[in-house]
């Protein structure tokens, strides 16, 4: 695409959105295993990436489509997989050793209601706590949300590169409103020029340590094949990549891994705040919910009440102290959340009981309705 | 023997190994050494992947491109290794709890896909590393720290499931016979496709000494005693082949490589 010119608009579905922005981000590589709400996603890429010289692949099931995504990011492949609820709870071991051997990928799950297999094709935000603690023991997450379908798109985008940067799997979680919605948006590419290269090394095979702990972000995972000749395991292991017993160097590598996020917050946090200077009632929502609470807060705002929005874009980490500054001079926080308040406990601990939190869930696979939030608003 | 430079291809500071006096995945680890120098294969073009238990840790005394992945699913990375950059020569190594049962659904897709993947299963009737539970393989009445009274379920005979299951080359051998199982995996690698080779391999700590087959020598003798050439067996009844392991090529066929067919798909989608 030529610099400098806009895009024309596009009437397309959010899971649409994120195939295109796969590609776009120069994901070749997609093995996924058919889920609904997301397996438009698997069906565009099945056209996109084979004429993009790409690889997709439709695994025997949600675990070896996880598996074969981390395999081939060690191969050197920028590579995503789909699911939702019950798929992504499968997928759960492997992304635990994509976090430990530190090999970047994106999983997109296009959430659904459970528990087990719940609603799956109605709308909910079941999974934000399995998207942060889903897999055993201690490890980072970094999970993004898009409330609409050009977001998606640029979320997309951004995940390829946090999990780049950062050597780490990112979740993009959508909901199933803004997975199946059809509207209209402008699909902004990134220059690929610009898009730099995470995976060229930068030492000679003789000092390569894949497992370094220590500087800003991990050092380039270099692909298998290129002469480097490296051991990744799920063991905990030490700067080598060799598995260690050692008690101190485990401590420091679980330690690195979690402070590896925190120390890149900056990077990763990404959040929207609507009229929030004046906001008497704050409202905290993502996904399809910061939908209705933008719609809830126009028609409040018409009735004269002072009510604005934070909408974290990204989840994981969440943006606690941004939050807290956005509720400084709120009288309550709503938290709006299709769930029975996974994140809702985050807005609490944000706001360390300095301000009244009164929230709006909602579990039966029914998006929350505008005016329903504006009476709510009303009550509290 | 062919003398073999070993050093070049092990990576000697991570050795001592872990396995116990008198197992048999040394063995096999040393034929794949030999089939791999043989065939001239270059150190950096080679990527081996495990899975979990005793089996699992072989890659990590080689000196390759080496990932130890979960429980069961070394098949699955390695599909996604070889697609993402299919000139890389993909060696699997597991075992028979880690590939047939826990693993056993990608096994068989793998199989069935006949992508050129080296699958080398490491079978000694047994979960070892876990210290001696009953596996697929463990032969009927047979004893396990989780079957006191005797194995009361069927056995798994791996080689003809994942011969029916697809693939362009299966064999089985032990590690009795070592230079027939170095001839069997230098068939394998060479073979384009999914190859796969049964190895027989014995655990005296946690299958031996629970099985009246007290020591590594026993274990041997057992193997040597119960193995039958092909060639053999085909002249023998089913009854008279109870509990013998079969051993040689058991299928070779060349069908249509995956990635083989999926360069086609890209060239004609103009994607190559």
């Amino acid at each position: 695409m030529e610099t400098g010119k806009r895009p024309a608009p596009r009437l397309l579905t959010g899971n649409e959105a994120v195939a295109h922005a796969a590609i776009d981000a120069g994901a070749r590589f997609f093995a996924g295993y058919p889920i609904t709400p997301s397996s438009e996603i698997a069906e565009t890429l099945s056209v996109l990436l084979p004429k993009a010289g790409g690889v997709f692949i439709q695994m025997e099931d949600e675990i070896a489509a996880m598996s074969a995504v981390i395999g081939a990011a060690i191969a050197g492949a920028k590579a995503l997989t789909a699911t939702s609820g019950p798929g992504f709870s499968l997928k759960q071991e492997a992304i635990g050793f994509a976090c430990v051997t530190e090999v970047p990928c994106v999983i997109v799950n296009v959430m659904r209601g459970g528990p087990s297999t719940g609603l799956p094709t109605l709308p909910a935000q079941g999974d934000v706590m399995q998207a942060r603690w889903g897999t055993h023991g201690d490890h980072p997450a970094v999970a993004v949300c898009p409330e609409r379908v050009s977001e998606a798109y640029d979320l997309t985008l951004k995940a390829f590169d946090y999990s780049e940067r950062l050597r780490t799997p990112v979740i993009l979680l959508m909901d199933e409103v803004v997975g199946h919605v059809t509207e209209k948006a402008v699909l902004v590419p990134p220059d690929s020029a610009t898009l730099p290269d995470l995976r060229k090394p930068v030492s000679p095979p003789e000092e390569y340590r894949p497992y370094r702990y220590s500087g800003q972000v991990p050092p380039p995972l270099v692909p298998f094949g290129q002469g480097y000749r490296y051991h990744v395991t799920g063991l905990l292991h030490d700067e080598t990549g060799f598995p260690s017993n050692d008690t101190g160097n485990a401590d420091r590598q679980v330690r690195w891994l979690m402070d590896k996020v925190e120390r890149n917050r900056r990077l990763v946090t990404d959040f929207e705040a609507v009229d929030v200077e004046d906001a008497e009632v704050l409202l905290f929502a993502y996904g399809a919910c910061a939908r209705t609470a933008k719609a809830a807060m126009h028609m409040a705002r018409s009735q004269g009440r002072k009510v604005g929005l934070f909408r974290p874009r990204t989840i994981w980490p969440f943006p606690y102290e941004e939050l807290a500054l956005a509720a400084r001079n709120a009288r309550v926080v709503v938290p709006v959340e299709m769930n029975l308040g996974q994140l809702s406990y985050e807005v609490s601990l944000a706001v360390c009981g300095k301000v009244p939190v009164k929230p709006l869930f909602k579990v039966g696979g029914e998006a929350v309705a505008p005016d329903e939030l504006l009476t709510f608003i009303e009550g509290v | 023997m062919r003398a073999v430079p070993y050093e070049s291809y092990l990576r000697t500071r991570r050795i001592p190994h872990i396995w116990c006096p008198g197992c048999g995945h040394g063995i096999v680890l040393k034929a794949m050494v030999r089939a791999i120098d043989q065939l001239g294969w270059k150190k950096d073009e080679i990527a081996m992947v495990s899975g979990i238990g005793c089996s699992g840790r072989a890659p990590g005394y080689v000196d390759f491109n080496t990932l130890h992945t979960t429980h069961g699913r070394a098949i699955a990375f390695a599909t996604g290794l070889k697609l993402a950059n299919p000139s890389l020569k993909v060696i699997v190594v597991t075992g028979d709890g880690d590939g047939i049962a826990i693993g056993g659904n990608h096994m068989i897709h793998a199989a069935r896909r006949n992508l050129d993947l080296n699958v080398v299963l490491f079978n000694n009737f047994i979960y070892g590393m876990t210290g001696g539970q009953v596996s697929p393989t463990t032969p009927l009445g047979c004893s396990a720290t989780t079957a006191p009274f005797g194995n009361y379920e069927h056995p798994f005979n791996i080689a003809e499931l994942v011969a029916a299951a697809g693939g362009n080359f299966v064999a089985r051998g032990t590690v009795y016979q070592p230079v027939e199982l170095e001839k069997l995996l230098l068939k394998a690698f060479e073979k384009k496709g999914f190859s796969f080779v049964e190895a027989m391999s014995p655990c005296p700590t946690a299958y031996g000494r629970r099985n009246k087959l007290k020591g590594p020598v026993a274990m041997m003798v057992d193997l040597k005693e119960r193995s039958v050439p092909l060639a053999r067996a085909k002249n023998l009844a089913e009854p008279e082949l109870e509990g013998k392991i079969v051993t040689g090529v058991l299928l070779d066929r060349d069908k249509e490589e995956y990635t083989e067919i999926y360069r086609k798909l890209t060239a004609r989608l103009g994607g190559a």
